[in-house]
Order: C-alpha cells, then structure tokens, then sequence
C-alpha cells in the first residue's frame, strides 16, 4: 500500500507535504539540476523586495555545530525581474511557486502583493516579517506585535483572495503565541516557523564576529527542538490554523517530528546547502517512515503528539 | 553541463609534501569535468555536524573505473582534518563539476600559468587542455614554504618552464610569483595569463597582466557553503559587461573571472556603487535590471 501524502493547508491541497524553505532553494534552477522541483509539495522563493537587493557584505555564512550562521541580507533583483524571469520560469517547470515578501514599511508590502495578484501561477503568498521596519529604526516587523499585525492586514487586504496569505514568524519574540494570535486576527490563512534564530559566533584569531552582520541567524538541526517547541505551542493555542514548520529539517523522521508538533507541511532549508536533493529524499524517507509504521495517510500525523495519552501542556519545564 | 551529486569510492589517499591527494571513482564527474572546475565535498559522514560543504579544484581526472577524480589540499579546520583520515574504499558524498570553467585559447597562443599554494591544484588539468590546444605553456609556482609548493615536478614535465618562487627562499626565488611573473611574460612572450590563489596574488597578478595589456582569467577561493548557488554565502563585486558592478556568487558565476572585472579593493564589502546597494540607482542604473548577480 503507497501512504496518502496528500495534505490540506486550509483551502489549498498539495500533493505532498514537503517544500523548501525561503531564502534557501536560490532561484529554483540551481536545485532543478539535481531533482525534479515539480514532485516536491512546493518551492518557497528567497524574500523578494520591491527593490534589487545588493545584500550583506561577506562573510555571510559561519558553520556552527550543527548549524549554520549566516547574514545574506535578502540579497535579490527585485520584483520586477523576479516576475519577468524567476516566477515564469518557476512555473514552466510545472513547480507550485509559494512566494516569501519582504518589506521595509506597510507600503513596500501593499505593493509586492499587488504586483504577485496582478501575475499568473502565485500558489501562495508567504509574509517575511523578519524584515527591519525603516519607520521604527530597523526594528523588524515581528518583533512589534502590532507593526506585524498591520502588515498582514494590509498584505491580506490587497491580494488576491483566492491567493493564500501566510504569516513567517520568528521564535525570538516576547510572546509567540500572542504574535501568531494577532497575525491570524489580522486574517492570515496561516503561520510558517520558524524564521532564524538570533545567534553570534566569534572568529576567535580575529577576534571579529564571524558574519560581517556581527549578529546573524541560525538555522539547521541545532535549532531544531526550539523549532518543534514553536509549532507545538501555536497549534495547542489555534489548532484551526494551518501551519508550515521548518526549522533543522534533514531526514524523513524529523518531517514527521514537525507534523505530529503540529505542522500540516514542512520545509527544508539550510540542509539543502549540504545535500541539494534533500527535498526529494525527504519526502521518500517521509514515505518509508509512514509504510513502516502503517499509517496511511500523513495527514493522520498532524497533530498527533497533542493527542497521546499524558501529552505535555505548553508550559516551560 | 548540469553537475552530478555520487557517494564515492575512496581509490587512493597519499601524501604529497604538506598536501594530502585524494582520488576517487567518479564516472560522472570524470566525463562532465572542464579545467577551472571544482567539487564539494560533505564531511564528517551521515550524521555529520558539519553541515556545510569543502570546495576543491579537481586537479586531475583519468579514465580507470570508468572514470577517476583527484584533488589536493592541505589541513586548514575540521573537515580537512576529517577527510586526511579516509582511507581507501570509504565512500564520499561528492557534487561536481562545479563552476564557470577556464575559458581555452582558439588559437595556439603562449600562456603563463600562475598559482599560489593550493591555487596550483587546478592549473594542471588546465596545462594539459593548452598543452593538447597547441599552446606554450609556463607554470610560476609559489607557496610559504618548499613544501607548500605544489607538484613543481610534474610542472617541469608539462610545461616549457616552470619558475619556483617562496617567501622563504628555500626552493627557487625568494619573493612572490608577482615578482617574478614580468620576466617570465617577457621571456615566454606571453599572450594569455591564468592565475589562482589568494585574493591578494589575484589583484597583483591582474595588475601586472594590464601593465603588459594581455588579457587574464583569475579563480578565486572565496569562502563557500554550499557550492551550487543556493547559499548566496560566496559573493564578491565583480563588473558586467554592462559597466554594472553586481555581487557575484563565486560558485556559479564563478569561481573563473576576468581579471579586470574584479573589484579587488572592494571584495569583503558591498560597493556603494553595486546593483541594489544604496547608491546603485543614483549612478543611473536603473534600467536594466534583467541581469542581476544573485
Ligand atoms: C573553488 C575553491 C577551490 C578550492 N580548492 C582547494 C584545493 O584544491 N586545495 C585546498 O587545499 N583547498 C582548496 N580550497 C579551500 C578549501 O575549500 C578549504 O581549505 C576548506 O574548505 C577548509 O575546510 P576545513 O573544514 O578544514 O576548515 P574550516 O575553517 O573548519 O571550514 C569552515 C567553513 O569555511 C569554509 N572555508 C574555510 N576556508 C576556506 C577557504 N580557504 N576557501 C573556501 N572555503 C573555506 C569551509 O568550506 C567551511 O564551510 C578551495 C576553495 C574554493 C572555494
Ligand atoms: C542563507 C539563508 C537565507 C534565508 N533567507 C530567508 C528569506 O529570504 N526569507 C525568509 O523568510 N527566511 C529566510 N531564511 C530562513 C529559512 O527560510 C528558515 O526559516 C530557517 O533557515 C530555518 O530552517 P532550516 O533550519 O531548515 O534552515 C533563510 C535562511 C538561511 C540559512
Ligand atoms: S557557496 Fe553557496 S551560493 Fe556560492
């Protein structure tokens, strides 16, 4: 029997729960030399700007145990090449385009989701709100409840409506569950988590940061529990709401983790820096996983470690 | 041609001076391989914490086993240390070729090659292409140290000469290959120069080529994570043909440039000047936009 990998993210079905995370799958052609984009559940783009981006200044990228650091900056063409020459390019390949937005004011995002209405083939749009306010001193977005709130009612208010609208949270906030509340209030079809988490490394012979950003973020498997933490505590408190988990996702077992935390899809980023098809394998070890175990269908996953016997509140300790 | 991602069989491990030659069996590699490309490695096994990959020129392919690649390198960190411990049949997790490669000659031309330490590896593969071309080939090898300079020997064998320098001294001239590039260019009547190496060695050796108007392609070893163009972690500024200085990723638009086109002075920044950077529009680029750099 071949598992039912089918899963709902609110009103939109996808073939498969596995899709790449932003910033992480380049333009999509990098990875289409080493698998099929189309059989993966979708690909995420890097945050496009209304702008072309130049980017942070090298060293970008540390490893870390188990980790990575990096600072790239949103480094991108802009909306208007990314529409002429990433998106069609994107859908010639028969890929399901989840695009990431990132804005420096509420009128930066108004505008990306105006021209992403306006082009064909948009599956879906994902809100970065780990983009630094210009109004508010480069503070980002997520971390003012209310600032985070504003862009995605604005976000949702002028896209398409049968174009999905997703909220991308970070886990350093003061209070996730509360960030999650506001953005659903402000009509977000759903969550994805986690973004990066705040982190520094020392290059101990210089004695320098070792990203020229001083501060970057941390992805991969070292950040892995916090991650599963993130969507364990938002979906005790909104079970309804859809959400895509990521965070340090690297074999099949650990898609499954993010499921039974409760994510309904799951993306795979940085470890795609060190195995360019690991989408693809993923999604077969994800397979294997369900087969062994004789579950047919992944969906019956979602959630599931709310509903054991004696599962843990969402309480620290 | 698209690259390829094996496990590969370790042939053999040997010890070369102070570098370490791997080769392993790597039909898909072999046969796609161009001289200037690179692979990348993952180390430290399934498991492994190390997350991101090694770059290394391949510095040699052969048809045995359906076909062979062989890269050099010496101990610099973890993963160094790792692979100088495989032995023979342990597999490797390899993607290549990688790379934008040397660009060849059309015509038989006399060609200057210059590497400084590791930055030798893949100027052999590349002798050899020139070499089948028709081309005069001169090698200037630099290191530290005697034991930092890469195969001189087999430098000898391939090329019309081959000029040894350390900062040292204790094989061939004391100095830098800059130093002594001049000379060989005079002497060999050098149409074409190839160099690799450190950043530093890149802008003296382009320096020098300008100063004699011939025209010069660099590798360059910037840091990498990845390999294959996803990480955007490898960028430095580079010019377009469209006068546009964009943040180019090494791994892809790279690791071969045009000399010239390198803004030396500017690596480790981003130019005020660069595609999207606060001051690119106001250098009234915006127009073309269709061809960015990431
Ligand atoms: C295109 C290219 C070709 C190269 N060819 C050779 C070669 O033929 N022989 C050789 O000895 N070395 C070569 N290098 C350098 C080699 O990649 C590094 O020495 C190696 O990655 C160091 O790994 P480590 O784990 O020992 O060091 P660590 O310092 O622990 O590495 C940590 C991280 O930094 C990166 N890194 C560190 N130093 C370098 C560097 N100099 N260049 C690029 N990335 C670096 C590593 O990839 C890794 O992601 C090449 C680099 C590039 C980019
Ligand atoms: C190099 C790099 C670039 C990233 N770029 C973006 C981005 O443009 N937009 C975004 O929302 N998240 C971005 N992220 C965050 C990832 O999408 C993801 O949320 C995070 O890395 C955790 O997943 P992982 O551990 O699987 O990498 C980036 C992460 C990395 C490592
Ligand atoms: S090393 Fe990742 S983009 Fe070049």
């Amino acid at each position: 029997m071949i598992p039912d990998l089918r899963v709902r993210l609110g009103e939109w079905e996808l073939d498969n729960p596995v899709m790449t995370a932003a910033g992480c799958a380049g333009s999509g052609r990098e990875l289409a030399r080493f698998f099929d984009i189309s059989r993966i559940g979708a690909v995420v783009t890097k945050s496009v700007t209304v702008e072309p981006r130049a980017g942070m200044p090298a060293p970008r990228i540390a490893e870390t145990p188990s980790g990575v650091l990096s600072a790239v900056g949103l480094q991108g063409p802009g909306i208007d090449v990314f529409l002429q020459r990433d998106l069609p390019w994107l859908l010639s390949r028969g890929a399901r385009a989840v695009v990431s937005v990132a804005g420096s004011s509420v009128d930066e995002y108004v505008l990306l989701a105006r021209r992403l209405s306006e082009a064909p083939g948009v599956t879906m749009i994902e809100v970065n709100l780990s983009s630094p306010d210009l109004a508010r001193g480069g503070r980002h977005f997520a971390e003012d409840t209310a600032a985070a709130a504003r862009v995605v009612a604005a976000v949702r208010e002028t896209a398409r409506a049968d174009i999905p609208v997703f909220a991308k949270l970070p886990p350093d906030v003061a209070d996730l569950v509360e960030l999650a509340g506001e953005c659903v209030a402000a009509g977000a079809d759903g969550l994805a988590m986690i973004n990066t988490v705040r982190g520094m490394a020392i290059d101990v012979d210089t004695r320098r940061p070792a990203v020229a950003g001083g501060m970057g973020g941390l992805s991969g498997p070292a950040i892995r529990p916090i991650a599963v933490a993130c969507v364990y505590r938002v979906h005790a408190a909104f079970p309804e709401v859809p959400l895509i988990g990521m965070g340090g996702v690297r074999t099949g077992a650990d898609a499954m983790e993010f499921l039974m935390a409760g994510a309904s899809a799951v993306a795979v980023g940085s470890a795609l820096f060190h195995d360019p098809s690991a989408c693809l394998r993923v999604l077969r070890e994800l397979e294997q996983e369900l087969l062994d175990r004789g579950v047919e269908r992944v969906d019956s996953l979602i959630g599931a470690a709310h509903r054991t016997a004696g599962a843990p509140g969402t309480a620290v300790g | 041609m698209r690259p390829v991602q094996m496990s590969s069989p370790v042939l053999t491990v040997r010890q070369v001076d102070a570098y370490h030659a791997i080769t392993v069996v790597a039909p898909g590699i072999a046969e796609r391989f161009r001289s200037g490309q690179f692979i990348a490695v993952a180390v430290g096994g399934e498991h492994s914490s190390m997350l991101t990959r090694r770059m290394f020129a391949i510095h040699e392919v052969k048809p045995d086993y359906g076909g062979t690649v062989e890269f050099l390198f010496t101990v610099r960190g973890r993963g160094t240390a790792w692979l100088a411990e495989r032995r023979s049949r342990d597999l490797l997790d390899v993607i290549g070729p990688l790379g934008r490669p040397f660009p060849l000659p059309r015509d038989p031309v006399n060609c200057v090659l210059v590497g400084g330490g590791s930055g030798s590896a893949p100027l052999f593969p590349l002798a050899h292409a020139l070499r089948r071309r028709g081309c005069r080939v001169d090698f200037v090898l630099g290191g530290a140290t005697a034991s930092r300079v890469f195969s001189a020997i087999t430098a000898r064998r391939i090329a019309e000469t081959a000029t040894v320098t350390t900062d040292d001294g204790s094989l061939g001239t004391k100095g830098r290959v800059t130093d002594v590039l001049p000379r060989v260019i005079d002497e060999a009547c050098s149409d074409v120069v190839y160099a690799c190496g450190p950043m530093p060695m890149l802008r003296e050796a382009t320096a020098v080529a300008m100063r004699y108007g011939i025209p010069i392609q660099v590798s360059v070893e910037e840091t990498m994570a990845c390999g294959t163009g996803i990480c955007m972690s490898c960028v430095i500024p580079v010019v377009g043909e469209d006068g546009i200085t964009r943040m180019a990723r090494a791994c892809v638009d790279g690791p071969v440039f045009r000399g010239e086109r390198v803004r030396y002075d500017d690596v480790g920044t981003v130019p005020f000047d660069a595609l999207g950077a606060p001051g690119w529009k106001a250098r009234g680029g915006g127009e073309d936009r269709t061809r960015e750099a990431g």
